[in-house]
């Protein structure tokens, strides 16, 4: 295994973006922290800059203004790093599909500066604290 | 030129450690005093009020509930509460209860969050796990009643989808007196804090005239001594048959906003209480068949303001026209008036005060556990109350009482 | 205020509507001419002290329509005036923002969305759609598809 990707699963930080979400994947993601769910126990942790980060977990649709944000994001944080779609609007735009200030889904938009992007997916409206952890513990199993 | 070279603009966002939405604001600044004030919004904006033209009347809830995550009750409920005016639809009496114990519990645990945040803003972790620790068994509740968490997606026009289960009654009444108890303590902490009265005290005054001038609702307005709340005024759902009362203070200060909230978790979970017990039997939605042409208001008290649908109908079974005014965008423009002349250090906390759904994706404080003292609760809690009372002696606050109030 | 005087108040504004409609007890829509909304809306709020809740615009068939909602908390009735903006190539409307300082934002995102312009605006500017938004589009409008 390529040593980067292996010293990534071991203490994954990540940095949260939110592309236009209605709020409650974003409250779900910190209400990880907290006690009850704690990921902090796991290595996992929210950090304050895209460039600290091992993982982007995005939320939200990715309208047009959040778009071109969320690539300069991702151009910031070192490679190799993950894409977590959280939620059914990152993953494919869920409820808002076809709207006129939506740019999204999530992978589309990172894509267009990495065709190579590791892309993981959440899929729920909101997904619940522990599909998050499942989906995480998941992706970086499958690397 | 000159003028321009003078000013220094300080900006905060769009990403910012602690926001969670993102959001752009220019702060000119004069030395650490704020002189103006500018935000640039759009990045969360997803085009709801022209997608909801093309759904038909029914599956319009499911799309407001998705407007903000936290309110994803009050919304829906002011949508229906518009396209019952238009169809001029009885709502069945249980159904107006299972209304109001859903929108109830949604303010109790928004309250609780936006108290945990505050603690968070001004670096007091300790306020922020206890709040969220409380919350969470809220959202068990919500969960139990509706199937999810968040997005709820109870209300349909004429009624409710989802019955609040017989069994699981003592199972809520049980969780609300725990609940009480654990916001009871954390109030009293609050209260009793000479840190938070140094912190929070004339800190982001929003006077009464600006907030009626900025037209704000909910707590930012009842904060500053205007005693608005849409369950008071135009009562909807079953709150004019309950027992409550609407708080307000007069300072207008981050303090008064946060007693506000506080005290409303304690006339929330009463309001439930009171909801369960005179729950009247029988069916909990209408028949509805068909929407005839016509417009209708319909507003309801969100945890963070009033929130105000106006829907149009042609006699079809798309609505023509659906308007949605959220809280915050009456709030959050206030701070025009409540962030000038203000430190730096305060502005974050101030435009937090109005509870514009921001969140915080900063990193927690956790407890070194190299420390060689290991600490259980009673002792932490013995260090804590020391310190408590050595600040209070070294600055001075006057101790305030629950009761006080 | 209760029902009875707010609705007696009403009347004396009523020479410059077109007319007033009730679609229930405590939901009056007040009806008038694009000229006369700045005049009506200071009576409502400079004189009746009711609070401004929010602006909506509609694209009706011939015309514009925008509505401005006001609520009188102590009745709970929601007073609505509704100007007819007429003309559909160049739609102009006074603003109301110089008389309430809440209704900044709403107007900017009405002409954002619906290309309403509002004169005496202290700052028309974008608001709510993106930076690179194709100039003379506005997505409300009937002809935009979602």
């Amino acid at each position: 295994m390529n040593w980067k990707l292996w010293s990534l699963k071991k203490s994954v930080w990540v940095f949260h973006v939110n592309t236009g979400a209605c709020n409650n994947c974003d409250i779900e993601i910190v209400n990880l922290l907290t006690p009850k769910f704690d990921v902090e126990r796991f290595g996992i942790k929210l950090v304050g800059s895209p460039r600290h980060a091992d993982a982007l977990l995005v939320t939200g649709v990715g309208t047009r203004q959040a778009a071109l944000r969320l690539q300069e994001v991702y151009r910031q944080t070192s490679k190799p790093c993950v894409v977590f779609c959280m939620g059914a609007c990152a993953c494919g735009t869920g409820i808002f599909e076809g709207a006129y200030h939506v740019a999204g889904p999530v992978d589309k938009i990172v894509k267009e500066v990495d065709p190579n992007a590791i892309v993981a997916y959440v899929p729920g409206c909101p997904p619940k604290p522990e599909a998050m952890i499942s989906g995480v513990v998941k992706a970086l199993a499958a690397i | 030129m000159k003028e321009t070279a003078r000013k220094s603009v300080l900006a905060v966002g769009p990403f910012h450690p602690l926001q969670e939405e993102m959001e752009f604001f220019q702060l000119t600044v004069d030395g650490e005093t704020v002189t103006d004030i500018d935000v640039r919004i759009s990045y969360n904006h997803r085009g709801i009020e022209k997608l909801s033209e093309t759904l038909q009347f029914d599956q319009v809830p499911f799309l407001v509930s998705r407007i903000c995550g936290i309110c994803s009750a009050s919304h829906p409920l002011a949508y229906v509460q518009a396209v019952e005016e238009i169809a001029q639809v009885k709502v069945p009496e249980r159904a107006l209860y299972v209304r109001t114990i859903i929108n109830e519990l949604e303010r109790i645990h928004s309250h609780l969050l936006w108290v945990g945040l505050a603690g968070h803003f001004i670096g007091y972790d300790t306020v922020f796990m206890w709040a969220w620790k409380y919350r969470e068994p809220v959202l068990d509740l919500l969960e139990e009643i509706t199937g999810n968490r968040n997005n709820y997606g109870n209300v349909r026009i004429g009624g409710c989808r989802e019955d609040v289960p017989d069994d699981v009654r003592p199972r809520i009444l049980a969780e609300l007196d725990t609940i009480e108890k654990k916001t009871e303590m954390l109030t009293k902490a609050v209260l009793d804090d000479p840190v938070l009265h140094a912190r929070l005290k004339g800190v982001g005054v929003l006077q009464k005239d600006a907030a009626v001038d900025f037209a704000v609702t909910g707590p930012t307005a009842r904060g500053s001594g205007v005693p608005i709340d849409v369950r008071h005024d135009d009562p909807y759902a079953a709150y004019a048959d309950l027992d409550w009362k609407v708080i307000s203070q007069t300072e207008g200060d981050v303090f008064a906003k946060a007693v506000v909230r506080l005290l409303e978790t304690f006339e929330s979970i009463k309001m439930v209480r009171e909801a369960l017990q005179k729950l009247p039997s029988g069916p909990v939605a209408a028949e509805v068949k068909e929407i005839p042409p016509g417009e209708g208001c319909g507003h309801a008290e969100a945890p963070r303001g009033e929130t105000f649908h106006y829907v149009r109908s042609d006699g079809g079974n798309r609505p023509i026209r659906h308007k949605v005014r959220a809280p915050s965008y009456v709030n959050v423009p206030s701070f025009k008036a409540s962030c000038i002349g203000q430190h730096i250090a305060d502005v974050t906390l101030t435009l937090a005060a109005v509870d514009p759904c921001y969140s915080c994706t900063e990193r927690v404080a956790v407890l070194d556990s190299h420390d060689s003292v290991i600490h259980d609760y009673a002792s932490l809690l013995q260090l804590s109350r020391a310190k408590t009372a050595q600040l209070r002696k070294e600055i001075g606050t006057p101790v305030m009482k629950l009761e006080d109030i | 205020m209760n029902q009875q005087t707010l609705d007696k108040r009403l009347e004396e504004t009523a020479d410059r509507l077109i007319g007033i409609e009730r679609t229930q007890e405590n939901r009056v829509y007040l009806l008038c001419e694009s000229e006369n909304v700045y005049d009506v809306c200071r009576f409502l709020f400079d004189t009746l002290n009711l609070r401004f809740v929010i602006t909506t615009g509609v694209d009706a068939e011939h015309c514009f329509e925008v509505l401005h909602h006001f609520a009188d908390d102590e009745c709970g009735c929601m007073v609505t005036v509704k100007a007819f903006v007429r003309d559909r190539e160049n739609p102009e409307l006074d603003s109301i923002t110089p008389l309430i300082p809440g209704a900044e934002w709403i107007e900017r995102e009405i002409h954002d969305i619906l290309g309403i312009a509002f004169t005496h605006h202290p700052n028309l500017q974008r608001l709510i759609l993106n930076d690179d938004w194709p100039e003379g589009v506005y997505p409300l409008r009937k002809e935009v598809q979602p």
